[in-house]
């Protein structure tokens, strides 16, 4: 009954041999095999039809480009590798696995981890096209060094996030930049959203109610428009806004900033002392934060102890986008609701 | 002439096989086993809710009584998939609702289920018992208190991390007034404050209450006054611990908690202060189960707790415990068989994460019994890797995820090959493996060739070519799960390996290098399988060897499924776009 074969084959645990190739494996289900690259069904010997597929077409069915991967620096190759590890080389079948086990791997594999540990692994810049354009330019050959770590720690990939906003790729000529700060990657490390949510809200509450002295830090990140990645700051490393300010500067300043064009930011005029927008070398950017109602806020209205204890995010927006946030009165009768 | 087993005896022998692997197997011997096996299967899972229709389910076991289903791909918790991609509770609600009324438990993990679907719940099944909602959203407190309010013989009520649109603590009140038959209530995920009043009242209306887990909502007060009314209670989640210590606070707690002579396991303690540690002392050497990772709380505060825990058999905690906590661990808790560490600060730019590779080796040497790891930690060495193989052979699960991606050996500078292979090849019963840091295809060879019971690996920013994952789909003879992101490769060792796909439950690859073509081939070719593009672009308006964003790729047998979203393309909504004149040169 095809419907108990089918229920079968779903619900119970289907035996297939896994060591045998994919071609010659039939499945529960009744399923033939299947020749995946000669399309014209290959009837004859099985087994080999596959890679002399590989072999003899142009490979046209898959990117091979992708599978032309290298190990080691671009440029750094030992190229005994590359041919090594080229799966065009057409093998001889048995039922063993097609891709030929490679002894001398294993010296190579010494030698050039160091040069992968100290440099750009292979390009996931090797395989682009006008797809992944945005992502290789990030790759470019400078890492993240961390400077104070000697050449055994490895160097971070950046990895692109998938939230990059298009566009931004051009300015990641960070190497010039000071030390460590990492793009995010999205869903790494791999915790839950709800945890990470539950800890941001945790940990602040601890270091609220926690009246230790130096009672751990303050991070908060701050995101600006137009940068590639986060940074992060601790918000107690700080006694006022001229000094988040001067911090903030300092980050940001190697991204190339674009001009807004509108002045008519209204709540600008209330950043008071502190003149955040000069300071961001005129460049018309406001600082705002997200407060714990969610809220986005204008900073410098309200005073920095009350402040640290209400911010939950910065962000660095142009002025123009910044129009119609709140602006004093609100923040501070914000703060006296909670008071 | 062949023996047959009398069905009536055949009955009786398998009301003793609980197992589902097991049943799968008996059902499998002959016609006439599976007809016995199938009328009398009560517990049903189905792990991936698109492989099979909740119609032929219902049909096939007339007798369930308890349906465990699983919806998105487990990386759907760290936000790889897009919301809206599907994973509804809806169809196998509305479906089981006419077929199997009789139906008492439901568990749903990752999926989305709305309040429609949980007044139908409550209005469809008149035996109701037992809801457990794990990782699950679209649904409000509307919903559960429809649940509360209709399902007279509700045994249990788990919310576990599920997104929940919180209208407020009413729901509280809609249980029953009078007796309640509730054994286990779990809202730690709700935001809202619930009505102590409401709460104790009905907590003293049901004295079968064995599991209660309250949430952040709940203050100290809240807490002393519930469990002076359920001191008989074997697992508490606490409300939150941030209050004013006062010293009679302390006391009151401190006296409630040592009325709970039952109490096995403790989770919840948000914000705890390292003060109010003391007073769960008393619960310490009964305790076979502490979660303590929402707790705060540093070292040396931790060993004071922990060194009392001699029975503790499972232990969630934040990296804030440090190699020396762990060594404490060891010392103490010998009974552990589970240690899970997470990430404090759970960012890449977290540099400075308290434990280190030699925690775990602490943990691996001092607890004989330890079989399952989770830890989070920046950087890993093989040396490590090898004694805690060498040292826990009888390990289950092994995840470790090494912050830092490619990070080698930190002291050689050479990749984790060595030690991933060592835990391969030790841990001969090793069912679950998550992988990370920096590995070459070699790595990947040895797991292929030596983990014959893993069924669920996990890999990320790992190996060098097809060959990684050539090595998996070719080896790995148990594998039902694979999951993978960030690797460089995809085409061609997906292709060559995909009859193995159907012995799999799912494939997961994402920020891989697998072409547009690959997947139209794969599907024209393997028509049991749902191979679906998961692109914020629409592939087909790329060249076809340009890599997708991600693929999920499943074996079913109900065909391919009709609530895809935009963003998921599959063969079966574009048919018209065959494969184009890509192999026939």
């Amino acid at each position: 009954m095809s419907t108990e074969e089918e229920l079968q084959s779903n619900v119970s645990v289907a035996s297939s041999s896994p060591t045998s190739n994919c071609i010659s494996r039939s499945t529960v289900g009744g399923l033939k095999e299947h020749n995946y690259l000669g399309l014209s069904d290959c009837s004859s010997s099985v087994g080999s039809s596959t890679l002399s597929g590989l072999a003899d077409d142009d490979k046209a069915t898959i990117s091979l480009k992708a599978t032309e991967l290298t190990l080691g620096l671009p440029g750094s190759q030992s190229p005994a590798r590359d041919t090594d590890l080229n799966l065009m080389t057409p093998v001889k079948l048995d039922e063993k696995p097609f891709f030929p086990l490679l002894p001398s791997k294993d010296e190579i594999c010494s030698s050039s981890q160091k040069n992968n540990a100290s440099g750009n692994k292979r390009g996931f810049s090797d395989t682009m096209d006008q797809f992944a354009e945005a992502k290789s330019s990030v790759y470019t050959e400078k890492n993240w060094m961390f400077p104070e770590v000697a050449a055994t720690q490895s160097v971070t990939k950046k990895d692109v996030p998938q939230s990059t906003p298009k566009g931004h790729s051009s300015t990641t000529n960070n190497s010039s930049s000071p030390p460590a700060a990492k793009a995010q990657i999205v869903g790494w490390p791999p915790v839950r959203s709800y945890r990470k949510n539950t800890l941001a809200t945790t940990c602040k509450n601890s270091d609220e109610v926690d009246g230790r002295p130096g009672a751990g830090a303050l991070f908060v990140k701050v995101s600006m428009d137009g940068a590639p990645y986060l940074r992060k700051v601790d918000l107690r490393s700080y006694t006022n806004y001229g000094e988040l300010s001067s911090a903030l500067e300092k980050m940001f300043t190697t991204f190339t900033l674009g001009q807004c064009g509108s002045n008519g930011a209204a709540g600008k005029d209330m950043l008071s002392e502190t003149k955040l927008k000069d300071l961001l070398n005129g460049k018309d950017y406001v600082l705002t934060y997200e407060d714990k109602d969610g809220d986005w806020m204008l900073v410098g209205d309200v005073p920095w102890e009350m402040f640290i204890d209400v911010c939950k995010k910065l962000k660095i927006m142009k002025g123009c986008d910044a129009i119609g946030l709140a602006a004093a009165p609100r923040a501070v009768e914000k703060s006296k609701m909670r008071a | 002439m062949a023996l047959r087993l009398p069905s009536k005896v055949l009955e009786h022998i398998l009301s003793f096989i609980d197992s589902n692997e097991d049943r799968n197997s008996v059902s499998l011997v002959c016609k006439s086993w599976f007809e016995t096996e199938r009328k009398t299967r009560k517990r049903v899972f189905v792990g991936n809710c698109y492989a099979v229709s909740p119609a032929a389910v219902a049909r096939r076991f007339p007798e369930m009584r308890s349906l465990t289903l699983k919806g998105k791909p487990h990386f759907a918790d760290y936000n790889l998939v897009p919301d809206g991609w599907g994973g509804y509770a809806c169809p196998w609600v509305d479906a089981l609702a006419a077929k199997s009324p009789s139906l008492e438990e439901i568990r749903l993990k990752r999926m989305v289920v709305t309040d429609e679907c949980l007044e139908k719940i409550a209005a469809s099944f008149k035996d109701f018992k037992v809801l457990v909602l794990t990782s699950c959203e679209g649904f409000s407190t509307d919903g559960i208190a429809a649940i509360a309010s209709t399902c007279r013989n509700l045994r249990v009520l788990e919310l576990r991390e599920c997104i929940v649109e919180d209208l407020g603590g009413d729901w509280l009140s809609y249980f029953p007034k009078t007796s309640t038959s509730l054994v286990s209530l779990d809202f730690s995920c709700l935001d809202s404050e619930v009505k102590i009043s409401d709460l104790e009242r009905l907590v003293s209306r049901s004295p079968n209450l064995k599991s209660l887990k309250l949430n952040p909502a709940v203050t100290l007060d809240g807490l002393v006054s519930i469990l002076s009314r359920a001191p008989q209670l074997t697992e508490l989640g606490t409300g939150s611990f941030a209050a004013e210590l006062k010293p009679e606070a302390f006391s009151k707690l401190s006296k409630a908690f040592s009325n709970c002579k039952q109490l096995q396991s403790l989770s919840g303690l948000w914000d705890v202060l390292p003060e109010y540690l003391p007073a769960l002392y008393s619960v310490c050497p009964g305790l076979i189960s502490l979660n303590l990772s929402y707790a705060t709380v540093r070292m040396p505060d931790l060993v004071e707790l922990l060194r009392r825990c001699s029975k503790l058999q499972k232990l969630w905690v934040m990296d804030l415990i440090e190699d020396k906590g762990l060594e404490a661990v060891a010392t103490y808790c010998k009974e552990l068989r589970e240690l899970r560490v997470f990430p404090s600060e759970p960012d890449l730019d977290a540099t400075n994460i308290p434990v280190t590779e030699q925690g775990l080796v602490y943990v691996s040497k001092g607890c004989r019994k330890l079989e399952s790891v989770l830890y989070f930690c920046v950087q890993f060495t093989n040396a490590a890797l090898i004694t805690i193989a060498r040292k826990r052979p009888n390990l289950k699960c092994f995840r470790l995820c090494v912050i830092e991606p490619f990070a080698p050996d930190y002291k050689t500078n050479e990749p984790l090959d060595k030690g991933f292979k060592a835990i391969a090849e030790g841990c001969k019963d090793l069912r679950r493996l998550s992988v990370s840091g920096l590995l070459s295809d070699k790595a990947f060879k040895y797991i292929g060739k030596h983990a014959k019971k893993v069924r669920m690996l996990s890999i990320a920013f790992a190996g060098d070519s097809d060959l990684m994952l050539h090595h998996l789909l070719s080896g790995c003879e148990s594998l039902k799960k694979l999951e993978i992101r960030d690797c460089p490769f995809g085409d061609t060792a997906l292709l060559e390996n995909a009859a193995k796909l159907e012995t799999m439950r799912s494939l997961w690859m994402s920020s891989c290098f697998v072409s547009f073509g690959a997947c139209k081939l794969l599907s024209q070719k393997m028509p049991r399988l749902n191979v679906e593009v998961i692109d914020e672009h629409p592939p087909k308006t790329r060249p076809e060897s340009s890599p997708v964003e991600r693929i999920y790729i499943y074996r079913t047998v109900a065909g391919p499924r009709m609530d895809t979203p935009e963003f998921v393309w599959t063969l079966h909504k574009n048919p018209e776009i065959g494969v184009s004149r890509l192999a026939i040169k």
